[in-house]
């Protein structure tokens, strides 16, 4: 039987749709741990009933959820998340140095190969593993103790690991995305990290719009049957990679504006992406109040706007830069959820789409399981 | 010579309630003094999923959203090695651990 699993992380709780291969007809499950900041749900692509959770509230700080049982039962686990070694400063918004301290878990992304390993990406920006299905985790501070770690600086929504992309075909590569410090990659298992920024440019935000880091990177994607092959949606800009993020070049031209958050690509077309418009750094809506998802069958330079079944007057909601996921049935699902609580599926790759929920709090996140 | 022990009181904001799966106000035996530190160091080892939310794992500071309340007083400046008032202490009064009210 197929069938599909949508984590949703929210302001207010975790929810779970779930619908058959059609996906028509969706039952809702949550929210769990109500009240609380979900920055981020998702499964083991080995063993599917087990989910790892990020809550977080101001009042209370970071715990990790687990669930063993595809989301109807959760359990909390370890929740310590100490960084290794000398803490040190990077620098504040004022450009003073400031200490690195933890403070939530943005992204979780379970290992490849084992149920029990998951790694974390945080803020202040730096990585974290488990190895023992969340109850203990370790800082890999390769990362943090880079050469530039005292330059990088928070971006207006903190300084985070946001992105974690585990190279399907390397365990030992991993890509990672900071705001706003760049895109970094290791080879050697996370023990060493280098800058992979080449090529991206940031005007009026540093004082070399090229330099090695301090770009604030919203998102890379990748499609597994291509790793070395990178999208990137950043602070202004829609790039793109062919050679593992030693160099990017810029695909944005065609779409209303290059600003946004989250990029995807389809599950079985790597060539074909997804973004979503919005106005600019300072207006975090949709242009001319119309909802268009913007979909590249080029893998860039060459858009259409996908618009059938989203509101095309008076929306002014956001899409986070974790809250697009793709599904792996044919045709490939589309998903995405919205500041304003709605979550949309597209069962046919983005030419229709449909919501699932209409009402939810704001959507942090977004992650779909093929069952 | 046996240690003194302490039948005391304390309730806990909704969200830790929940997440420890708790109903009502928890009952703590502490042995020796029983101070701030005593306190939250027994209800974390009864609860472990409460580590790092009511104090800093690395700092075992006050979450600064966190205030300690008892017999009135707002205790959470207080030393958390100085001793909780006699009350406290033989349970005629609850420790309270209360979250602040801002935000949304």
């Amino acid at each position: 039987m197929t069938a599909v699993r949508v984590l949703v992380g929210t302001r207010k709780g975790a929810f779970v749709l779930t619908s058959d291969g059609q996906r028509r007809q969706w039952k809702v499950s949550g929210p769990h741990f109500a009240g609380w900041e979900i920055y981020h749900v998702k499964g083991s692509p080995v063993d599917p009933n087990r989910l790892y959770a990020s809550q977080s509230s101001g009042w209370f700080g970071q715990v990790i959820q687990r669930s063993n049982d595809g989301g109807e039962t959760w359990e909390p686990v370890g929740n310590q998340f100490s960084y290794e070694g000398e803490v040190g400063t990077h620098l504040w918004y004022d450009g003073t140095p400031h200490p690195w301290e933890f403070k939530r878990v943005w992204h979780l992304e379970p290992s490849l190969a084992d149920p029990d390993t998951v790694y974390a990406g945080v803020e202040d920006a730096a990585i974290f593993r488990s190895t023992d299905g969340g109850q203990t985790w370790k800082e890999l501070n390769g990362l943090r103790h880079h050469s530039t770690g005292g330059y990088w600086q928070p971006g207006a929504g903190g300084m985070a690991v946001h992105t974690i992309i585990l190279d399907p075909t390397n365990p030992q590569r991993i890509f990672i995305a900071i705001s706003a410090a760049g895109a970094f990659r290791t080879d050697d298992g996370g023990a060493t990290w280098k800058p992979i920024n080449r090529g991206l440019k940031s005007e009026y935000v540093l004082p070399d719009p090229e330099a090695s880091v301090g770009h604030c990177v919203h998102r890379i994607a990748q499609h597994p049957s291509r790793p070395n092959v990178l999208f990137m949606q950043k602070h202004w800009d829609v790039m793109r990679s062919d050679d593992a993020g030693d160099s990017w070049h810029d695909v944005g031209d065609g779409l209303p504006s290059d600003f946004g958050f989250p990029i995807e690509v389809h599950a079985h077309e790597p060539e074909t992406i997804y973004v979503v418009p919005i106005k600019s750094d300072s207006e975090h809506y949709p242009p001319e109040g119309k909802l268009r998802v913007y979909r590249s069958r080029t893998g860039g330079k060459q858009w259409e706007a996908l618009t059938t079944g989203l509101p095309q007057s008076d929306c002014y909601v956001n899409v986070l830069r974790d809250a697009m996921a793709v599904d792996r049935l044919d045709p490939c699902g589309i998903y995405f959820g919205t500041t304003g609580g709605q979550v949309y599926v597209s069962p046919d790759s983005g030419d229709h789409w449909e919501p699932i929920v209409r009402d939810l709090p704001p959507v942090v996140s977004v992650e779909v399981q093929t069952l | 010579m046996t240690t003194a022990s302490s039948n005391i009181r304390l309730e806990l904001p909704y969200h830790l309630r929940t997440l420890a799966r708790i109903d009502s106000e928890v009952q703590l035996e502490i042995l020796g003094p029983v101070t701030q530190r005593a306190v939250l160091d027994a209800l974390e080892a009864r609860y472990p999923m409460l580590r790092g939310t009511i104090r800093d794992y690395d700092t075992q500071q006050r979450r600064a959203f966190l205030r300690f309340f008892a017999c009135n007083q707002d205790l959470s400046n207080e030393s958390p090695d100085a001793l909780l008032p006699a009350a406290v202490a033989s349970g005629a009064e609850p420790y309270l651990v209360i979250g602040a009210l801002a935000g949304g």
